[in-house]
């Protein structure tokens, strides 16, 4: 099947496969042989050592690299540590964490206990979200069986390392998944960004070294560590090395998640294992990085997909998500729904971030009502630049650039509305107008009796009327007139 | 907002999940997590109950409360809907799913129905991006739903209603 050909997977590996629910289905799909390799005949400087060499970055969407992050962690001095496992998928539109937790959730606790045990820490928290009701139960359910075999717990597999795994919940709050903030939240208080440094890896839970990963980058951990470093970096471009999971959605025939080495072209990703555009409609554009990325045009179709590439394109790998949009999505909306987004989700605690962004949305809600002009869409540029340069943290510099790179790869369609009045994908209502075309109407009352508000009016067999200021431009008329009497202009 | 006296039961209720978690305050957003699952709902008198047994300030735990979206301060409906504005979700037309809703039911995103029986709610990703737009009603989930579904979907909750209250009376 095309749609397998060209994926591998490693993060999902045993997603489906095995029952999550029993550890001895895990057991023999080698959970935990990674752990017990690392702690009967490797030291931490040497697993760290091979997490560094394998190449393996960030997957929550940053792309630090891992092994990085654990050396400087080990390298702190302190009483107390903490691993934490960032599962707070807030990104609309991604599921790739859920899954990997859902489906097999032993080689997150598995990947936990191994980078304890690199950078000296006894106990490990999982930030979770609490939208999230079945992978939280499949979590507790792995969490005791692995105590019951001893793999996690006190003298795990008779090593003298002891790692205990509880469980955190998130309440809803997009800007949570930045470390800082998740750690704030953690500690029983608002989720806001502070300033880094200090960075977690130095002063974080509760004022203790906090090593903080993304599920996915967890569940690479333990096969890098069975497989090697040398054959994981064989996988992916020279600067991103190994899969990406993401999780495929919007206009496309295949939905679902997939996992691709990096260097796998969005072509490929579309068109081979997304299986095309929905009814044939002609593609235009796949957003990457959630509210936090860019719209990709036809034109970065052949692009590889890695980290640095992404970001040269104006969007950013993010988590994951990736949605693809077909000619009838109006790009001006779609910049408009990110930002929306962003404004519930600013925590606030930065004007620029607070108020900035309110200030592009009210543009953006100009523009798709038609009273746009051409100094709106200068002064969008202007005031996202301000915000991407002066916001705190991950959230608030990267608001803008749903904005930024629809305007950059689709500014014709921001001229259409703010100059001719039209909305080219047909989208933006107030720049829609129904008509019944007198000569083609035969009266047969069909639109009179689906329109939803009354705006339509006429006697049988005479040809009827739209009241302009009822009408709610649902479209139902236009879908029902068997005589294609109504237009839309 | 109008006073609400809770019962000796209710505050009891409170302290015993506070004490749980050892009144320790870095526990408060599970403890604000096993209260709303319990009450279905944080108005503030029952935040200052929690203030006083977790020994912080009142505004503490309102500033937690009103940060995260899934704690609320107003009671929701019997049948709380939630329509997924998640990306998938919107470009497959979540908005038209939820404007629809909001004119059947006449109340805003937020509100409830004047029978307490409904409520509007708009979630950020449920992770069914495959099913797109999705509703969820309770626990029920709904896929793939038209802005004609919405009439039969609320119509379902409203009959099966009316048809246990017949079968009472």
């Amino acid at each position: 099947m095309t749609v397998l050909k060209k994926q591998v997977r490693i993060a999902l590996r045993n997603c489906g496969v095995i029952d999550p629910e029993q550890i001895e289905d895990a057991i023999a799909c080698d959970a935990y042989f990674a752990l017990g390799k690392c702690l009967t005949t490797y030291s931490p400087d040497e697993v760290i050592s091979e997490i560094k060499t394998s190449g393996l970055r960030g997957r929550g969407g940053g792309g630090f690299p891992t092994g990085l992050k654990w050396e400087i962690t080990k390298n702190v001095e302190s009483d107390q540590k903490y691993v934490v496992c960032n599962a707070d998928e807030g990104d609309p539109g991604a599921f790739m964490d859920r899954s990997i937790l859902e489906g097999d959730p032993h080689s997150v606790l598995e990947a936990m206990a191994i980078c304890g045990y690199c950078i000296g820490a006894n106990t490990g928290l999982i930030y979770i979200r609490a939208e999230y009701p079945l992978a939280i139960q499949r979590l507790k359910i792995a969490i005791k069986q692995a105590e019951e075999y001893g793999l996690l717990g006190d003298d795990i597999l008779g090593s003298g390392f002891d790692f205990k795994i509880e469980m955190r919940y998130g309440a809803g709050a997009f800007v949570c998944g930045e470390e800082t903030a998740l750690i704030h939240s953690m500690e029983g208080l608002r989720g806001e960004p502070t300033v880094k440094p200090p960075f977690p890896s130095v002063s974080g839970y509760l004022g203790k070294p906090t090593n903080v990963n993304n599920v996915e980058t967890f569940a690479n951990i333990p096969v890098i560590i069975n497989k090697g470093a040398k054959w994981f970096s064989r996988i992916g471009t020279e600067k991103s090395k190994g899969t990406k999971v993401f999780a495929l959605a919007g206009k496309i025939n295949n939905v679902g998640l997939i996992e691709v080495p990096m260097g796998t072209t969005l072509r490929e990703v579309v068109y081979e294992i997304g299986g095309g555009i929905v009814n044939g409609k002609k593609f235009k554009s796949v957003q990457t990085g959630g509210p936090s990325g860019g719209c990709l045009t036809k034109d970065f179709l052949d692009t590889p997909i890695d980290y640095d590439n992404l970001v040269a394109a104006g969007s950013m790998m993010g988590s994951g998500g990736m949605i693809v949009m077909d000619e009838d999505d109006c790009m001006v909306s779609i910049a408009k729904f990110y930002l929306e987004f962003t404004l519930e989700e600013s925590c606030g605690k930065c004007n620029p971030c607070r108020i900035g962004n309110k200030r592009l949305h009210e543009i953006l809600t100009k523009i798709t009502e038609g009273n746009g002009t051409v100094e709106d869409i200068e002064r969008l540029k202007e005031l996202s630049d301000v915000i991407k340069d002066t916001s705190l943290c991950g959230l608030g510099q990267s608001s803008p650039n749903p904005v930024l790179s629809t305007i950059a790869n689709f500014e014709d369609e921001y001229m259409a509305h703010v100059k001719e009045g039209k909305c080219p994908a047909g989208q933006c209502k107030s720049l829609l107008r129904y008509d019944i075309v007198e000569d083609l109407c035969t009266g047969c009352t069909l639109c009179f009796r689906n329109c939803p508000v009354g705006a339509i009016t006429g006697e049988r067999r005479l040809p009827h009327f739209i009241d302009q200021s009822l009408c709610i431009k649902c479209g139902v008329c236009f879908e029902k007139c068997k005589f294609d009497a109504i237009t839309l202009t | 907002m109008p006073e609400i006296k809770l019962s000796e039961n209710t505050i009891q209720l409170i302290k015993n999940i506070c004490a749980e978690f050892e009144n320790k305050e870095n526990e408060l957003i599970n403890v604000l997590h096993r209260v709303q699952g319990k009450l279905g709902y944080l108005p503030a008198e029952v935040q200052e109950v929690i203030a006083k047994e977790l020994n912080i300030g009142v505004a503490r735990v309102y500033g937690v409360v009103t940060f995260y979206s899934f704690f609320t301060m107003i009671p929701q409906g019997e049948f709380p809907i939630s329509i997924c504005m998640g990306t998938a979700c919107y470009v497959r037309g979540a908005e038209q799913v939820l404007a629809e809703f909001k004119r059947q039911l006449n109340v805003d995103v937020g509100e409830s129905t004047n029978d307490g029986k409904f409520s509007i709610n708009c979630l950020r990703c449920v992770g069914a991006c495959g099913l797109a737009p999705v509703v969820t009603v309770g626990g029920k989930v709904f896929g793939r739903v038209a802005p004609s579904q919405v009439k039969e979907i609320i119509a379902e909750y409203t009959q099966s209603n009316s048809a246990d209250e017949a079968k009472s009376a």
